[in-house]
């Protein structure tokens, strides 16, 4: 496990997204409403559209590009779509952002 | 897992109504009913719509299931098929059923649906006489046309209604001789008028059915086994299978002898409540409001409503429901809907086309759709609905309704008029690339009944949305009869609430922000969806200019970060350009701009701007900077919004200009320019008729004449082109601006989020526009007067505060890590 320190939770807007970039592509860390942090790759599994531009809601992101869902805590697409954007473990102390920045496999 | 905390729900009736409010009920609460349901048919649920396919051969039994056995497993239903149930204990809640069976509820719902009317004829009770209601009567049939050992094989259907032609029809392809006897003198008399009823029987009579019209059977004949009819008149047909398909009537015996309150059916009020406020009612057994239906999509919004008070939300009513009809007949093309019996004060517009065998009859009262019959060409069925529905007034297109829509200006379906001949390898979704067999193949094997399941699983008309009739109308046609369409779309799948129910609330409410609203109105989700959400802060920023604070989580990316997405994901930058007029000054300083940031594409827009394509998120505000610094403001290129206002160069220049063109569309962009509309707006000036700006094709056109200026309304040149309608004409232009502003802001207040002008009108009517804007003069003081008020606040530069630095974290990285 590779641990980073990349920000607090209030660097992210409620219902709302920030990118980290990393050497292996960008990971677009989630706020949800209810202040739940998650991370994926910032590519949707259909085209690519950047994740991160997209309207979160609930539990969810919406891609900018062709209106996919996909959900945050597993990283899938909502069917009738499939495919996923690999997640990435986040944990939070005391409002610090820590973010694994290996991405894991898909699970289907 | 069943525990006695949950609530007994017990389901008299395993058909289509009662296992949509279990689905629609699961959805809802999944974890709180301990659920039994009774069938009176051995199979699982399946859909009874498509009987009349099976009989004909083009389907077979297993393609109907709608949820097999495993499906009441899943869900821990306990499921007793087959077994009848006799009586309903109100005083102790409990059902009794065959076998001694005995089940206690805590919650009733019957859904016992209807039984087919056995006309009381001497001989009813004779082998070979069936009904066509289950598929046992239907696997009874197949037997009798596929029985080897009559030579000869004659069937006579009584009864030509819907039901009665579909069986006329399926005995037919299955070798049969078939005759068809009907009470009246032409078939479908309840969805027909006597002329589409005659082309009807025509072309049936082509595919070997014999009518008897007008004629009353009086004794079915045979002494073991039927041998033929008798009518009253005292002639005789051989028959040697009799079907009887003389209409359906409510199954109630169960709800009467449990002494529950019926009329022609259970009756039940809004929320699907019968008079016992234990017991729910659903499907065709019920009577609601007087009315009993025998269409399925009735029925499903029943079934919501139902599961929405069994779950205790009690917050959805059933109002009745409009219904359309459509023959499943392959290739007959019928439709009909409301009311077409011509009543004093009604008006008839008809089309007759024999050569093509079409044939079309709308009803109009007070310049409104009352009813519509259609044959040979229904392609418009849908649309004739939609505006039956909305109560549209259709004074200003009556010249053209019969036409269709594609006349009124829908190019966007390929010309195509019915979907039913179009072959399977047809392109019906140009966007996402779907044929027709493609959807109707996903309708079959997906079991899809509606418009937004068609989207969800084909992706087909759910991108630009010009093929959505041709959709709607494969959908009927492959359902067949079940064309009708819940009264009221829902604004998303998070609420019940269509638009105009939101748009209400939000002022009588005095709602100001969304999570009120939310609350308010019962959304379903704790935040909504990127459906929802955008169209709410669109509302609320209509309704409380100045109060309200734009909700930049509730922005689609464009609108957010104020510049257009690209596939690629970096974005475009189009400064606005007054009213198309630049000079050296300005061309040199977007040169220059362009230069430094190395901007990949420069391209002339549509609407007379210049676009700098390529540029990345994190380079927007910096460039924005450098492109305020030289005196541009954002072109709202990427909004729901004001676009532009195009113009040619009228008398300044050209030799035929007949007004200053170019000021006039500099100042009605002045007046306009960063103003939130329900979408985008385009506006465009031409010096003369010869229009050269495009006028006649924006959202709001000046054509100057001689004398003043003509105003044109509701144009599109986008997915369907749409010609603008003529509003009315004006003599200066201080009057063009207070139109301009008065025919915006009623646009702003009344569309539907997402709804372009030209679909808006069509809804509305044009009359409807008229009046508000040309006739009632106080009104459109007040509309331009909100107009301006608005504005006020819209104003300000998007592109120079983010360059200030105004949500920086938009545009930059939370970290990187190398």
């Amino acid at each position: 496990m590779d641990w980073l320190q990349i920000g607090h939770i209030e660097d992210i807007p409620r219902q709302g997204s920030r990118v980290v970039q990393t050497s292996k592509g960008e990971v677009a860390l989630f706020r949800s409403v209810d202040d739940q942090v998650f991370a994926l790759n910032n590519k949707c599994p259909h085209k690519s559209g950047p994740l991160s531009q997209g309207i979160v809601h609930g539990k969810r992101v919406t891609c900018p590009l062709h209106s996919w869902v996909i959900d945050l805590e597993s990283g899938n697409a909502v069917a009738p779509n499939e495919g996923c954007a690999h997640r990435h473990e986040v944990r939070i102390a005391h409002g610090v952002i820590f973010l694994e920045v290996e991405a894991e496999a898909c699970k289907v | 897992m069943k525990t006695n905390k949950k609530t007994r729900l017990v389901v008299i009736g395993n058909g289509m109504a009662g296992i949509r409010t279990i689905e629609e009920l699961l959805k809802m609460s999944p974890d709180e009913f301990e659920i039994t349901v009774f069938g009176a048919e051995p199979q699982p649920n399946y859909n009874r719509i498509l009987l009349s396919p099976v009989l004909s051969g083009e389907m077979n039994f297993a393609d109907t299931v709608l949820n097999d056995w495993s499906w009441y497993q899943e869900h821990n239903i306990t499921l007793h098929a087959g077994k009848l149930v006799t009586k309903i204990d109100r005083k102790h809640c409990v059902v009794y059923a065959e076998d001694d069976l005995a089940v206690p509820y805590d919650r009733l719902l019957i859904a016992t649906g209807s039984n087919p009317i056995m006309l009381p004829i001497p001989g009813i009770n004779r082998p070979g006489v069936l009904a066509y209601r289950s598929i046992d009567d239907v696997e009874k049939m197949l037997v009798a046309a596929r029985d080897k050992t009559t030579p000869s094989k004659r069937a006579v259907v009584i009864g030509g209604g819907l039901l009665g032609l579909e069986a006329a029809n399926g005995l037919s392809l299955q070798g049969m001789e078939v005759s068809v006897v009907h009470l009246l003198g032409w078939p479908m008399e309840r969805q027909l008028d006597e002329v589409g009823g005659g082309l009807l029987k025509n072309a049936l009579e082509k595919r070997g059915l014999k009518f008897y019209m007008s004629r009353q059977t009086e004794a079915i004949l045979g002494e073991d086994k039927v041998t033929g009819l008798r009518f009253k008149d005292g002639e005789e047909i051989p028959a040697d299978l009799v079907v009887m398909a003389a209409g359906i009537r409510p199954n109630i015996a169960l709800a009467k002898l449990a002494n529950i309150h019926c009329d022609r059916g259970i009756v039940v009020n809004d929320t699907m409540q019968t008079y016992d406020p234990k017991i729910y009612s659903v499907g065709e057994c019920v009577q609601h409001r007087g009315q009993c239906y025998g269409l399925v999509a009735p029925l499903f919004e029943q079934a919501k409503v139902a599961a929405n008070h069994l779950a205790e939300y009690g917050r959805m009513r059933y109002e009745g429901s409009s219904v359309s009809t459509k023959l499943k007949v392959t290739g007959i093309d019928l439709f009909s809907a409301g009311d077409f019996s011509m009543k004093p004060g009604d008006e008839e517009l008809l089309l007759q086309d024999s050569a093509r065998g079409v044939y079309k009859k709308l009803v109009l009262r007070d310049n409104k759709l009352r009813g519509a019959v259609m044959y040979g060409d229904t392609l418009d069925g849908p649309w004739y609905f939609q505006m039956m529905r909305d109560g549209t007034d259709v004074s200003e297109m009556r010249e053209h309704i019969l036409f269709g829509q594609m006349h009124i200006g829908d190019a966007g379906r390929g010309g195509a008029l019915n979907v039913a001949a179009m072959a399977d390898s047809a392109e019906i979704c140009g966007c996402n690339g779907v044929t027709k067999g493609t959807i109707v193949k996903t309708i079959l094997d997906k079991k899809l009944f509606t418009l937004e399941e068609v989207r969800a699983h084909t992706k087909a008309s759910s991108s630009c949305g010009s093929c959505t009739g041709l959709c709607e109308a494969i959908l009927a046609n492959t359902l067949g009869d079940y064309s009708a369409k819940p009264s009221k779309k829902a604004l998303c799948a998070c609420t019940e609430h269509a638009h105009q129910d939101v748009q209400e609330a939000i002022t009588k409410l005095k709602l100001k922000t969304i999570p009120e609203l939310m609350q308010a109105l019962n959304w379903k989700t704790a935040d909504g969806c990127h459906v929802c959400r955008p169209a709410l802060n669109y509302y609320m920023m209509a309704a409380w200019p100045g109060v309200y604070r734009d909700d930049s989580r509730s922005r689609f990316i464009n609108e957010r970060v104020h510049a257009n997405i690209q596939k690629d994901g970096t974005y475009s930058v189009i400064p606005r350009i007054w009213g198309g007029v630049t000079s050296p000054a300005e061309l040199r300083a977007i040169a220059e701009i362009a230069e430094r940031h190395e901007v990949r594409t420069v391209h002339i827009t549509g609407g007379q701007r210049i676009g700098l394509y390529g540029i990345t998120k994190e380079n927007l505000p910096k460039m924005w900077g450098e492109l305020v610094e030289a005196g541009f403001v954002s072109g709202h290129a990427y909004g729901k919004a004001l676009r532009t206002v195009k113009t040619c160069v009228g008398s300044e220049w050209c030799r035929f200009g007949t007004q200053d063109s170019t000021g006039m569309g500099i100042k009605v962009e002045k007046m306009t320019w960063g103003s939130w509309t329900p979408h985008k707006f385009k506006i465009a000036v031409s010096g003369c008729p010869r229009n050269c700006a495009e006028a006649t094709i924006k959202d709001f056109g000046v054509v100057c004449v001689d004398s003043g200026y003509e105003i044109h309304v509701g144009g599109n040149g986008g997915i369907k082109v749409r010609v603008t309608d003529f509003l009315c004409k004006v003599a200066t232009e201080e009057e063009v601006l207070e139109y301009c502003g008065a025919y915006m802001q009623l646009y702003r207040e009344g569309a539907h989020y997402m709804e372009r002008t030209a679909p808006w009108i069509e809804r509305v009517g044009l009359a409807h526009v008229k009046q508000h804007v040309v006739e009632d003069a106080a009104s459109r003081t007040a509309l331009y007067a909100r107009f301006l008020e608005s504005q006020k606040y819209s104003q300000d530069d998007p592109w120079k505060e983010r360059a200030e630095g105004k949500d920086a974290h938009e545009y930059e990285s939370l970290a990187t890590i190398a």
